[in-house]
C-alpha cells in the first residue's frame, strides 16, 4: 500500500469548484489584451480589461488537457512523468543570490555557480530535472532568462523547469531549445522543458503571463501555472479561501491555453503561501505554507491534471536546523500528496537565495520521502514466523540468507551527508555543513559533461555568441570555462 | 474633560475603530480643543502605542492596518480645521514611493506608505510597475525629501538601482534620500547600489524615514555654517 495524504475531501474539493467558477464569472479575471480575441471566441465577455468567463467554457477547456505528458532528457528518453500519482523534485528557480560555500555569506550568483548547481544536481538522483536555478549577475540582466537555460543545457541532459522574464523572450528561450533538441517540431514532440507562467494575485493574467501561455500553448511546449495567492495579503486569509482563489487563477489560465490550442500540454502548478501578520514576509517553511500546496494539488488532481507546488524550500538564512526541518517535513508533505513536480529544494530565505549545500542536504530529505512512498510491503511468505524458525531465540537474523537477500530493498542508504556513524570521541566529527560541502565536491569532481552533438553544440553556440553579443557580452561565462575550474 | 478625551481618542487608534476615531475628533473641535492637541495629545500617542506593542509580537499587520485606518480617519477631520485656522501640523516629511518598473506587487509598498502618513509624512504614492524617470519627476515636482522604492521579485530588484540612476541624471540625488525595500532586498543590496537605507519591514521603514530626515537636517545645518 502506498502511503497518501489528503487534506480535503470530495464534498470540499466540489465547493472549492464551485466557488472558483463563480469568481472567473463574476468579479471575473483580469487579462492582457493579446488574449481578448480568443476568449470572446469562446464566449467569455470583456469589459474594459476584465474577462467574465462562463463555466462552460471553463469546463470545456478543462476537458480537453491532457491527463498526462512526459518530458524528456537529451538523448529523447522520457525522464519526467507528469500524471498519476508519480512524484518528481526539481532545485527551486530564479534567485538572485547564492550562499557562498566558503563563508556562508549570501552574495549575488554568478555563471559560475549556476554551473556548480546544475553538476551537483545532475549528478544527484533525487533530483529528476534540473531548474533554470539562478539568475546570473554576471550577464546582463536583458538576456538573464534565456542565459540561464543555456548553461543548463549546457551541463545537463535532465528536463528542465524553466521561465521567460519577459513576453518576448519566450521566443528566445523556445528557439534555444528547438535548436538542442533539433528543431521546433522535434521540440514539440519531444519537450525537454516545461515553462513557468504566474497570474498575478489576485487574478490577474498580465500582458507577459498572458501572452507566455498562449505562445506556449501555439508552441506546444508545456506550461506550468504558477499561482501564488498570499492568503491574508493578496488572497483570502482562510486557507480555504485562497485555495479557491488558486483554483480560479489556474481554470482561467487553462482556459486561454486551451483556446490557443485544445490539447496543448500544461501543469496545475503553484507557489502559494501565508502572509507572516507579523513581518510581512511569505513563508515558504510554514506548515500553512504546505497545507495549501496539497490542498491545491489535490484540487488539481481531483480534475485529473498534472500537478506542481513549491516545497522543500526554507525562510531562514543559513543552512541550519531550521532550513533542515522545514524542508524535510515538506519534501515528505509532497511525496504523500503525490504531486507530480516539487519545486524548491536548495532555497532559503523565502526562495531569494540558493545553497548548494543544502541542495545536497535536501536530496537525503526527498531520498527519506521516496523511501517512505514505497510503503510497507510484504516481501516474504510468511512474514516472521518463517525466519523465527531458523534462528529460534538466538536472534542471529543478520546471518540469515533473507537478510542479505532483502535489505538492499528495505532500507535506504543515506550519503555520508547522513551521520550515522559511531560517536566521536574527540568532538572532531564534522558537522553537516562540512559534510554537505565535502560530498558537493565530490559529486562535482565525478561529474562529466553529457555529450550534445557537435552540430547542435555548434548551433548553440552560434546562437549563444550572437545574441550574447547584442547585449554586449563577448565571452560565454559558464561556458568558455569556469574560474572555480582555472583555480 | 481633555484627558479622558485624550486617552480615548489615544485608545480609538489602538483599537483600529475609524468610526470612533473620526467621531472623537469631530467631538474635540466641537469643544472647542485645539487640532494639534488632539493629534499630538491624542491620536499619535495612539500610533506610538501601536508601533510598541508591534514590536513586542503583541500586535499583527491587520491590528497595524486597521490603526491606520483609524488615525487617517481623525486626520481628515483635524487636517480641515488646520487648514481653515491657517495652522499645519508639523510635517515629518515629504515621501514619494512606487514599485520598480516590471513589479505590480504593491502590499508592503502600501503599507509603508499607511505608517509613514499615520506618523506625518507627506506620503504620494506612484504605485506599481513605475519607471525611474517617474520617480524623478515627481519627486521635483513635490520638492521631496525620500524617494521610496520597493521591489518584491529578484528579477525587478535590480530596477531599484535605476532609480537612484535616474535621480542622479534629473540632479536630484545631492538632495533626495532614497529608502529601499521588498523581499528580496538586503542592507548590503541598498549600499550596493548607492541607496541611504534598508528597512526590513514597514516599522523600520518609518524609523529609516525619521533617522534619514534627521541626516537631511543635519547637513542642511552644515551647509549653513559652511
Amino acid at each position: 500500500m502506498r502511503p497518501k495524504l489528503e487534506l480535503l475531501d470530495k464534498p470540499l474539493i466540489e465547493r472549492i469548484l464551485d466557488e472558483a467558477f463563480q469568481l472567473i464569472r463574476g468579479p471575473g479575471v483580469r487579462i492582457a489584451p493579446y488574449g481578448f480575441d480568443l476568449l470572446r471566441s469562446g464566449g467569455a465577455s470583456i469589459d474594459g480589461d476584465v474577462a467574465r468567463i462562463p463555466e462552460a467554457l471553463a469546463r470545456q477547456a478543462l476537458a480537453t488537457v491532457p491527463q498526462e505528458f512526459f518530458l524528456y532528457d537529451r538523448r529523447g528518453d522520457p525522464a519526467v512523468h507528469y500524471g498519476g500519482d508519480d512524484v518528481h523534485f526539481d532545485p527551486g528557480s530564479s534567485c538572485l543570490n547564492i550562499l557562498d560555500a566558503e563563508t556562508q555569506q549570501a552574495r549575488p550568483a554568478q555563471s559560475c555557480d549556476l554551473v556548480r548547481l546544475v553538476q551537483v544536481a545532475e549528478m544527484l538522483p533525487q533530483f529528476s530535472a534540473q531548474s533554470t536555478a539562478m539568475v546570473c549577475n554576471d550577464v546582463p540582466a536583458e538576456i538573464g532568462d534565456w542565459y540561464r537555460l543555456l548553461l543548463v543545457l549546457w551541463h545537463s541532459e535532465k528536463p528542465v523547469v524553466t521561465g521567460a522574464f519577459s513576453a518576448s523572450s519566450l521566443h528566445t528561450l523556445l528557439e534555444l531549445l528547438a535548436l538542442e533538441s533539433g528543431g521546433a517540431e522535434a521540440l514539440r514532440q519531444k519537450p525537454r522543458a516545461v515553462f513557468d507562467v504566474c497570474p498575478s494575485p489576485p487574478l490577474n493574467w498580465s500582458e507577459f503571463a498572458s501572452q507566455n501561455m498562449i505562445d506556449l500553448a501555439r508552441a506546444g511546449v508545456p506550461a506550468e501555472i504558477v499561482s501564488m495567492p498570499l492568503a491574508g495579503a493578496t488572497a483570502p486569509v482562510t486557507l480555504l479561501g485562497s485555495i479557491v482563489q488558486h483554483a480560479a487563477e489556474c481554470i482561467s489560465g487553462i482556459t486561454i491555453h486551451q483556446l490557443a490550442c485544445p490539447g496543448a500540454p500544461m501543469v496545475w502548478g503553484g507557489a502559494p503561501a501565508i502572509f507572516d501578520m507579523r513581518t510581512g514576509t511569505t513563508p515558504m517553511g510554514a506548515i500553512e505554507t504546505a497545507m495549501l500546496d496539497l490542498g491545491c494539488a489535490q484540487v488539481g488532481k481531483h480534475l485529473g491534471l498534472p500537478t506542481h507546488a513549491y516545497l522543500v524550500a526554507g525562510d531562514g538564512k543559513l543552512v541550519d536546523a531550521q532550513a533542515a526541518m522545514e524542508s524535510g517535513i515538506s519534501a515528505v508533505l509532497g511525496a504523500l500528496a503525490g504531486i507530480n513536480m516539487v519545486s524548491g529544494a536548495g532555497m532559503l530565505d523565502f526562495l531569494a537565495c540558493h545553497s548548494i549545500e543544502k541542495l545536497v542536504i535536501d536530496a537525503e530529505a526527498i531520498a527519506s520521502a521516496q523511501r517512505l512512498l514505497q510503503g510497507i510491503e510484504p516481501r516474504t511468505e510468511s512474514l516472521a514466523v518463517a525466519m523465527f524458525a531458523q534462528t529460534g531465540l538466538r536472534g542471529d537474523f543478520l546471518k540469515l540468507k533473507e537478510t542479505r537477500a532483502l535489505f538492499r530493498g528495505e532500507q535506504h542508504f543515506p550519503s555520508a551527508v547522513i551521520d550515522r556513524g559511531a560517536p566521536s570521541l574527540d568532538g572532531s566529527a564534522p558537522d553537516i555543513l562540512r559534510r554537505a560541502r565535502n560530498r558537493a565536491d565530490e559529486l562535482v569532481a565525478a561529474y562529466r559533461r553529457p555529450e550534445i552533438s557537435p552540430d547542435r553544440e555548434q548551433a548553440m553556440l552560434a546562437f549563444a555568441h550572437h545574441q550574447s553579443r547584442t547585449a554586449g557580452l563577448e565571452a560565454l561565462p559558464g561556458i568558455d570555462r569556469c574560474r572555480s575550474q582555472t583555480d | 474633560m481633555q484627558q479622558p478625551m485624550f486617552s480615548a481618542m489615544r485608545q480609538s487608534i489602538i483599537d483600529g475603530l475609524p468610526a470612533t476615531a473620526t467621531s472623537l475628533a469631530q467631538q474635540a473641535l466641537s469643544l472647542g480643543m485645539a487640532p494639534l492637541d488632539a493629534i499630538n495629545n491624542g491620536f499619535v500617542p495612539g500610533m506610538e502605542a501601536v508601533g510598541d506593542q508591534f514590536a513586542k509580537a503583541q500586535m499583527f499587520l491587520p491590528d497595524m492596518m486597521a490603526s491606520a485606518e483609524a488615525m487617517r480617519g481623525a486626520m481628515a477631520v483635524l487636517e480641515v480645521e488646520l487648514q481653515r485656522q491657517g495652522t499645519e501640523r508639523p510635517m515629518a516629511g515629504i515621501v514619494v514611493l512606487g514599485t520598480t518598473k516590471g513589479d505590480i506587487h504593491e502590499i508592503g509598498k502600501q503599507l509603508v506608505g499607511t505608517l509613514l502618513s499615520a506618523n506625518g509624512f507627506r506620503v504620494y504614492d506612484l504605485g506599481a510597475d513605475v519607471p525611474g524617470e517617474k520617480f524623478a519627476a515627481k519627486a521635483l515636482e513635490l520638492s521631496a525629501d525620500i524617494v521610496g522604492v520597493s521591489a518584491l521579485l529578484t528579477t525587478t530588484m535590480r530596477n531599484q538601482k535605476t532609480v537612484i540612476e535616474a535621480l542622479e541624471k534629473a540632479g536630484l540625488r545631492p538632495q533626495i534620500k532614497v529608502m529601499v525595500g521588498g523581499a528580496p532586498v538586503t542592507r548590503r543590496w541598498a549600499e550596493e547600489i548607492g541607496a541611504d537605507g534598508y528597512a526590513k519591514d514597514a516599522m523600520s521603514a518609518v524609523a529609516l524615514a525619521r533617522r534619514l530626515m534627521e541626516g537631511k537636517a543635519q547637513s542642511a545645518s552644515a551647509a549653513v555654517l559652511l
